[in-house]
């Protein structure tokens, strides 16, 4: 006698969670009780039942289902707040094979995205949105929401939801029922097996409309919320069928999906066309880079991966621009990734840049760098870790005190600020001076000559770029450069 | 026509203990438990697994992917 599983684990979902940090591997992070998990298996099981796991792609909220990515096994792309019917009407678009799933919560679609929800709700996009409503912003901690009943307690309506200030409820369905592209609205409650039963079907119908390329599907699942709403099981389920159904009634809004025809695939947005190949995929092979610039040192042969941290102020920013522009033009990949404190100025300050003739496949830079600038002490501590046991570190001398390094580091230190402060009069161009430094440190690890020449005129490139129309600020910054050289040869 | 025999399966350390399928059962199988699992909660039990009519309606209650099983017998 053998046994088969009659209701268990979607295969949709990952057999273990392995993205999800910690050690809990099997669950979903969701609070005990919460719908989320709910709908979660309703579209697993549905994506499962319609054979459309591989092409479908989820798009996650901010809201509790952000981290829906743990546990979907199929494409997702986890947006901004509110962005998530608009990032979907871009994935849908430029993947019309595909099946774009957008899911929201009630503060992320009726509240913050509201409007792209309605956009794309009225252009009719190709995709099915699941609609959760609870009645409050869950993920923050139970804050009043646009479905926040009238009178509802809620941490920012302690004294409950008053309509005559903070209006009433969104009736999402209807508004949208106000629409002419919606194929398909319906409003469920996940509360009794009956009601679950029905919002079984509803999902199911909403990813058959994906499957058949009908139009856009509006599901709106009033959901609960027990932690939030500091109820129980039983009594969460009685607040939404005595309470929340008075103000969001079940059941189907609109179904206009039997005379809908299934829309064609459209012909590609980019046709295959030789010049287009020609300008987006130029072959990165050695010869086919510019004409002048025929690179011929081993340092180019690879990816040359830079991090320079520092002070706001310093032009650490700027050096990483420099130094990106000048491979930019050189027909090379590059990439310049800044990282600073925005809520305050002279905060630290850091820039990654990868100049390569590959293809970049991430801007972030934590390992494997061949090559570090520091100004500042806090900088070289933090990014130290990162750098090649053989790299090359430049440093200023006078701000940073090194610490015990792998006997192939080559250490270059500099005292950049003093030369910019005292010999040049501004203490600005001191990034220039670091960049006359690393042009003599390049030339001293093997940069040949006619390349030294070209990371001189590329240099003089990117100043006029950035200060052309200051002719002042152009002069001070090539003898800024001209003295870090001199410096690295003293 | 034989009549078909359902097992249900509750795998402790994966529920939340949020009470949910206990409201739903037909046959009032499933209760709180007394022990605390690994996550800290008082999972669900069910006494007579071999009483369920396999319904379904505590796995469309549960919240968590695999915490309830229901098996068939062929």
């Amino acid at each position: 006698m053998s046994e088969k599983v009659k209701f268990g684990r979607s295969p949709v979902f990952f057999e273990t969670f392995n993205r999800r940090p910690g050690p809990i591997k099997k669950n979903m992070h969701y609070c005990p009780g919460c719908g989320h998990g709910i709908l979660h298996k309703l579209i697993a099981e549905a994506v499962d039942h319609y054979g459309i796991q591989k092409n479908t792609k989820f798009i996650s909220p901010v809201g509790c289902a952000v981290f829906a990515y743990y546990y979907f096994n199929f494409g997702n792309i986890s947006v901004p707040h509110g962005r998530a019917p608009a990032v979907a009407t871009g994935v849908a678009r430029a993947n019309p094979e595909d099946y774009v799933i957008s899911y929201q919560g009630d503060g992320d679609l009726a509240a913050i995205g509201f409007n792209e929800f309605l956009q794309a709700a009225n252009r009719g996009e190709n995709i099915t949105v699941f609609f959760v409503n609870n009645s409050n912003y869950g993920m923050t901690g139970g804050q009043m929401a646009p479905t926040t009943l009238p009178g509802q307690k809620t941490t920012t309506s302690p004294y409950g939801r008053n309509p005559l200030t903070e209006g009433y409820p969104t009736p999402v369905c209807e508004i949208v029922n106000a629409l002419t592209a919606p194929v398909y609205i319906e409003r469920v409650a996940l509360t009794t097996p009956a009601r679950i039963a029905a919002a079984k079907r509803a999902v199911y119908k909403g990813i058959q409309n994906l499957k058949e390329r009908k139009g856009f599907s509006l599901i709106e699942v009033v959901s609960p919320c027990p932690v939030n709403l500091k109820m129980s099981a039983e009594q969460v389920n009685e607040f939404i069928e005595k309470q929340m159904m008075n103000y969001f009634p079940l059941g189907v809004v609109r179904d206009k999906t039997a005379e809908t025809e299934s829309r064609p695939l459209p012909a590609p947005v980019i046709r295959e066309s030789a010049d287009v190949e020609k300008i987006l995929f130029t072959e990165k092979r050695k010869d086919s880079v510019a004409a002048d610039f025929r690179n011929t040192s081993s340092m180019f042969d690879k990816e040359l991966r830079v991090k320079i941290g520092g002070f706001g102020g310093q032009g650490i920013l700027s050096l990483g621009v420099m130094l990106a522009n000048m491979g930019m033009h050189r027909n090379f990949n590059v990439s310049w990734m800044p990282s600073y404190g925005p809520e305050q100025r002279g905060g630290s300050a850091c820039c990654s840049v990868i100049v390569s003739r590959k293809m970049i496949p991430s801007p972030i830079l934590e390992s494997g760098i061949d090559l570090m600038i520091a100004t500042t002490q806090t900088a070289l501590e933090k990014y130290l870790p990162g750098l090649k046991e053989d790299g090359i570190l430049i440093y200023d001398s006078s701000a940073v005190k090194l610490p015990e390094l792998p006997a192939a580091m080559r250490t270059y230190g500099v005292d950049a600020i003093d030369i910019a402060a005292t010999q040049l009069g501004s203490a600005k161009c001191a990034n220039s001076v670091l960049m006359g430094v690393l042009a003599a440190v390049l030339a001293a690890n093997g940069l040949n000559e006619a390349d030294q020449a070209d990371f001189d005129r590329a240099f003089a490139e990117a100043v006029e770029e950035k200060f052309g129309k200051k002719p002042g600020a152009v002069e001070m910054n090539v003898k800024a450069y001209e003295a870090g050289k001199k410096a690295f040869q003293n | 026509m034989a009549v078909k025999k359902f097992r249900i399966r509750i795998t402790a350390d994966e529920c939340k203990g949020c009470g949910r399928c206990l409201t739903v059962c037909p046959k009032k199988l499933i209760s709180r438990g007394r022990e605390l699992n690994i996550q800290g909660y008082y999972a669900a039990v069910v006494e007579n697994p071999e009483g369920c009519i396999g319904c379904g309606s505590c796995f469309y209650q549960c919240p968590e992917p695999g915490a309830i099983t229901i098996f068939e017998e062929e």
